[in-house]
């Protein structure tokens, strides 16, 4: 498969074979460690969050820490194996995780689907919850990496043609996303889309033209009130958070409360009494950022902003150093994912931005989406221990 | 497809190291503007997220106080709580139910014998448009869903708890009137709060519950805080279901002071029982539609007992009252029950009125201890008035003037002093002798009785007259000019009457003229009092000149008995007569039951036990039967009380209103039948006790 590779560069290739002490050595151990802190505290963010009021079962709350946990370490270790496998021998799966991926996008349109929160994105098996939206993020990056980061021979850059079929290749998962219906995701993919296709090196024309589609496109769908009427609503509810604060703007204006409330040193962890009267809705997956604005207060809170930034950093700070194509778009997709899904998540939760169901990467409890975030993250552990880049 | 550049390393390698650097750059500026935001609602807006994430999850909970008891003076209750079992529910833990409590209130209906749906609606949250039956109070406090349920059925509920999730049955406190229709105008009852009322009174706005009563007649109005209490307040934490985690804080209630009154329930009865019984004796002759009775303590103008009939029981306002009944109360074939006579009833005084027209002629000139002419009539100013009767009794002296009721000798002092102030036409400022004295004795304006709603009564003067004539002139000069077209049609005689007294009062209407004087001085015409007015001026006779406020409430005692707050009698003012007049005039009023025209109701009184002073009167007025008046007070040599008896359409007063006042004389000192109600014929000038746990001790003699 690497056969075109006419680079003279190519010698590079040769690092590889560097022995298993080499690559730990060159692991980025500050991006590491942002992931393990942001685990951390996301593992007490849950575990308050879930703690019962009074009159509830208290061991309900350790089942939840427990269950946190339980999934951090499938996950970290899941991490770790695909970190350890070259990064070329995953891009050959690249095509069977894209498939794999639709089929369950598919699938949860079937009756295998659950629906949860009004969005038809769940598969139960066996009392195990998972939902495919969340790997088809990995999926998608994978397939685009592949697609946009192998140059044929003779070019050096993604071409029209490679475009054009990177369109349908999006296009697939994301029509599936669109039927749940899960606005949060597809403007995910869409981002992780425009992110790798702008860093590829594709003509200039269509990556204007595709920056220029999606913002044409969401004017549309304001225009032609093409959203759901809740989803207007929400959208209206930002511009005007206290217009309607026990309808559409409850879950705004609590997590406002909630966040403000906490003030610059926050009430201590478990201390929250916004938290612990449940007034934020979904305060341990989506809304968990509530929580560390409450308890931790700027202190905690800002630790967060600044782990996330600090893991974005480094992902595409190992872009950086990617001499290939392929591993840099790699990092750039897994980047684009991190840092819009944690800026929507972020600014959801302090009211500056619409309020769409993202998780905020390893810290929101949920299995598949901790699952996605690390395999994410192995992927680009992956490239940064094998990969030498630009010198700086 | 175009051959793609042949140097594979540049715009590769250049664009993806500029272009992941802005995304550095990009994710840098995105972020730092995340922590931005952070700080602004963490930092500078902490303050207001506070107040709000507390207004969040503390709800308050108004806790009403127990409302105080209002005794006699003796003890025994005029008003009181009776405790009542009441089914209710936790708004939240139904409503957090799966089935929307579904199950457990049809369980409920069936255990209570009420429809599922009364139930479902009582549940209900009242709000603009909710119909009733809904919840008027707060979702934090237990809705309830029916009240007066029997024992049985209360204890069913208690006992299968797991049945009923969120039901309870407990007692509650209700309002209760003992006496029934006793008394009933003076005690007054409850009403749920107007907003007008919530407006105007901050403590009760503060700690208002949604269901609270408030006082809206009576001593239930007048005393309405005291007998209130304070509300407690607790503050309870809640999550987002509303369902109560903790009680955060929790400021007791206060219960109510009970309110201790100058009434004897024993004179009061009694008092009522003689004045419907002198009504029923005054029919058929007469109408006798309405009466009232008032017994003061001439000694602090205490209340003692105050009749007004017809009366009604204050009980019919509980749990609020339905539109046939409510109907009933305001309307003339019922007599306007709620209306009190007593206080709101204005009537002229007729002859009892002639303390102040003597004290008047006595304290301006005239001679205590002389002789007037009485004849059968008198012509004054081209008009003649005669005596009741017609009788004449030639010269005689004031005091006979007052025993005999001799209304010539009134006559001409109103005409002479009329004359005095310079008649139609006075120069400068006429002193208005009579109406000073008049005003003297309290007469035309309210006593400042304890009560709502009194009246002040009238005593008209010529600027009375001129203010009058200036409100009803546009209407008489237009009369005056265009008739009464309406009347002419059928009865043209009297439209062109109307007409001529129309033209009449446009024109000259403003001129206090001498029959007015004339008829003022025996207490006709215009002038207008109330049997409470009246009640003070002859208790003011009675004790030497001082005119107190009538005082129903004689102290607040704290719900434990542990504070004791007497309300001294108020002193309005001194009738403004000399020691002498008033000791003559007390002798006159003596004589009045045994030799003048209380003589016959008071025949065989045992005058030697108990002398009673007292006055008759019988006023008339347009197209009515003439009213029934008797102002007394008693013992005369060592005056205590002052009754006063009128009886509306109830013939003279020597035949009607006199022989009700004996009555209740013979009631209060055991005279009659039945044994002294108020034993010595003193009231009880010690309170009653009341105990710790708030159970009260009555007093016995």
């Amino acid at each position: 498969m690497d056969t075109h590779m006419g680079s003279p560069r190519s010698g590079n290739l040769g690092r590889t074979a560097a022995t298993a002490a080499g690559n730990a050595r060159r692991l980025d151990w500050l991006l590491i460690a942002s992931v393990v802190a942001l685990g951390a505290i996301g593992s007490l963010l849950v575990w308050s969050a879930t703690l019962p009021g009074d009159g509830g079962d208290p061991s309900d709350s350790i089942d939840a820490l427990l269950r946190h946990l339980a999934h951090l370490g499938v996950a970290w270790v899941v991490c770790l194996a695909v970190a350890a496998v070259d990064y070329r021998t995953v891009r050959a799966y690249a095509p069977i995780v894209y498939a794999v991926t639709i089929i369950a996008l598919v699938l949860v349109l079937t009756p295998l689907g659950a629906v949860i929160n009004g969005s038809r994105g769940w598969i139960v098996i066996a009392g195990f919850q998972f939902q495919p939206s969340e790997l088809a993020k990995v999926g998608l990056i994978l397939v685009l990496a592949t697609l946009l980061g192998e140059p044929r021979d003779g070019e050096t850059r993604p071409m029209t043609r490679d475009v054009l079929f990177c369109l349908l290749v999006v296009a697939i998962p994301l029509a599936l996303v669109m039927l749940q219906p899960d606005l949060g995701t597809t403007l995910v993919l869409c981002s992780i889309f425009l992110g790798m296709l702008t860093l590829s090196g594709a003509p200039v024309v269509w990556v204007g033209g595709m920056l220029a589609a999606g913002a044409v496109g969401a004017i549309a769908v304001w225009w032609f009130d093409l959203l759901e009427p809740y989803q207007v609503d929400r959208i209206a509810t930002l511009m005007d958070p206290a217009a309607d604060p026990q309808g559409a703007g409850y879950n705004s204006a609590q997590a406002l409360i909630a966040v403000g409330s906490g003030g610059f040193d926050g009430t201590g962890l478990f201390q929250g009494e916004q938290t612990h009267g449940r007034f934020v809705p979904e305060q341990h997956t989506d809304f968990i950022f509530t929580v560390a604005g409450e308890e931790l207060g700027f202190v905690g809170a800002a630790m967060i902003i600044v782990l996330m930034g600090v893991v974005i950093w480094r992902v595409l700070r190992v872009a950086l150093g990617c001499d290939l194509p392929y591993p840099r778009l790699l990092c750039v997709g897994v980047a684009a994912w991190f840092g819009f899904q944690g800026l929507i998540n972020i600014g959801m939760c302090l009211g500056v931005l619409p309020v769409t169901g993202l998780p905020l990467p390893f810290v929101s409890y949920g299995g598949t989406a901790i699952m996605a975030n690390m395999l994410a993250l192995g992927l680009v552990l992956g490239v940064n221990s094998r990969d030498r880049g630009f010198e700086f | 497809m175009r051959k793609p550049p042949v140097d594979p390393t540049v715009p590769g390698r250049r664009l993806g190291r500029a272009g992941l650097l802005l995304a550095q750059f990009l994710v840098l500026v995105l972020f730092a503007a995340l922590v931005g935001r952070l700080w602004y609602l963490q930092v500078p807006m902490a303050e207001h997220y506070r107040e709000l994430a507390v207004a969040n999850h503390h709800q308050q909970l108004v806790v009403p106080a127990t409302r105080g008891q209002i005794l006699d003076s003796a003890g025994r209750p005029l008003v009181n709580n009776r405790t009542e079992l009441v089914v209710s529910a936790d708004y939240h833990e139904i409503q957090a139910m799966e089935d929307g409590g579904e199950k457990v209130l049809s369980d409920l209906g069936e255990v209570l014998d009420v429809p599922l749906e009364e139930l479902r609606q009582r549940m209900r949250l009242c709000g603009p448009e909710v119909e009733r039956p809904c919840w008027p109070g707060s979702p934090y406090q237990p809705v309830t869903l029916a009240e007066g349920v029997e024992g049985p059925v209360a204890l069913q509920i208690m006992e299968s708890a797991d049945d009923f999730p969120g039901i309870t049955a407990q007692a509650q406190a209700v309002r209760e009137y003992p006496q029934g229709e006793h008394a009933g105008q003076m005690l007054g009852y409850l009403q749920p709060v107007t907003q007008e009322e919530l407006d105007a009174r901050e403590e009760l706005r503060t700690r208002f519950t949604g269901i609270d009563q408030v006082g809206r007649d009576g001593l239930e109005a007048v005393y309405d805080s005291e007998l209130r209490g304070t509300a407690g307040l607790r503050t309870l934490g809640v999550n987002n279901h509303g369902e109560v985690m903790d009680v955060i804080s929790d400021e007791l209630p206060v219960a109510g002071r009970h309110l201790v009154t100058h009434m004897d329930i024993g004179v009061q009865k009694a008092a009522e029982k003689a004045l419907a019984e002198g009504m029923a004796a005054a029919r058929p002759k007469y109408r006798a539609d309405s009466g009232a009775a008032v017994v003061l303590d001439v000694t602090n103008g205490g209340v003692v007992a105050m009749a007004s009939l017809p009366t009604y029981d204050p009980g019919i306002w509980q749990g609020g009252i339905d539109q046939k009944t409510f109907d009933e109360m305001l309307s003339e074939e019922a007599g306007e029950p709620l209306l009190s006579r007593a206080v709101q009833g204005t009537y002229p005084p007729g002859s009892t009125f002639k303390v102040s027209s003597m004290s008047a002629a006595v304290e301006n000139g005239y001679a205590l201890r002389s002789t007037y002419a009485c004849p059968g009539s008198v012509t004054l100013a081209g008009q003649s008035y005669e005596n009741y009767a017609g009788a004449g009794q030639g010269s005689i002296t004031l005091k006979q003037a007052i025993i005999a009721s001799c209304n010539t000798v009134f006559y001409n002092f109103g005409y002479q002093m009329w004359l005095k102030d310079g008649g139609l036409h006075p120069d400068g400022d006429p002193a208005e002798d009579m109406a000073e004295m008049a005003r003297g004795y309290g007469f035309g304006s309210p006593t400042g009785v304890d009560l709502p709603y009194e009246t002040g009564g009238r005593i008209p003067d010529r600027e009375w007259k001129r203010t009058f004539w200036e409100e009803t002139r546009e209407v008489n000069c237009d009369r005056a000019e265009n008739g009464y077209p309406d009347i002419a049609e059928t009865n043209p005689a009297h439209a062109a009457y109307l007409k001529q007294l129309a033209h009449e009062h446009c024109v000259e209407g403003f001129e206090w003229r001498a029959n007015e004087a004339i008829n003022f001085a025996i207490g006709q015409g215009d002038v207008l009092v109330s049997p409470l007015q009246l009640a003070s001026a002859y208790a003011a006779i009675a004790n030497g000149g001082t005119l107190y406020e009538p005082r129903v409430a004689k102290a607040m005692v704290a719900a434990d008995g542990s504070e004791v707050e007497p309300i001294e009698p108020t002193i309005k003012g001194e009738v403004p007569v000399s020691d002498e007049t008033i000791r003559y005039l007390q002798e006159a009023l003596t004589e009045v039951t045994t030799s003048g025209t209380g003589g016959g109701a008071f025949g065989d009184f045992p005058q030697d036990q108990v002398a009673v002073a007292g006055k008759t009167g019988s006023a008339d007025a347009e197209q009515r039967q003439v009213s029934s008046w008797f102002a007394s007070y008693a013992p005369a040599d060592d005056p205590q009380y002052a009754v006063v008896v009128l009886v509306s359409q109830g013939g003279t007063g020597g035949e009607t209103a006199a022989p009700i006042a004996r009555k209740i004389y013979e009631a209060i000192y055991g005279l009659g039948d039945g044994k002294e109600l108020l034993p010595g014929g003193e009231p009880y000038s010690d309170l009653p006790t009341v105990r710790t746990d708030g159970s009260i001790d009555p007093l016995e003699r």
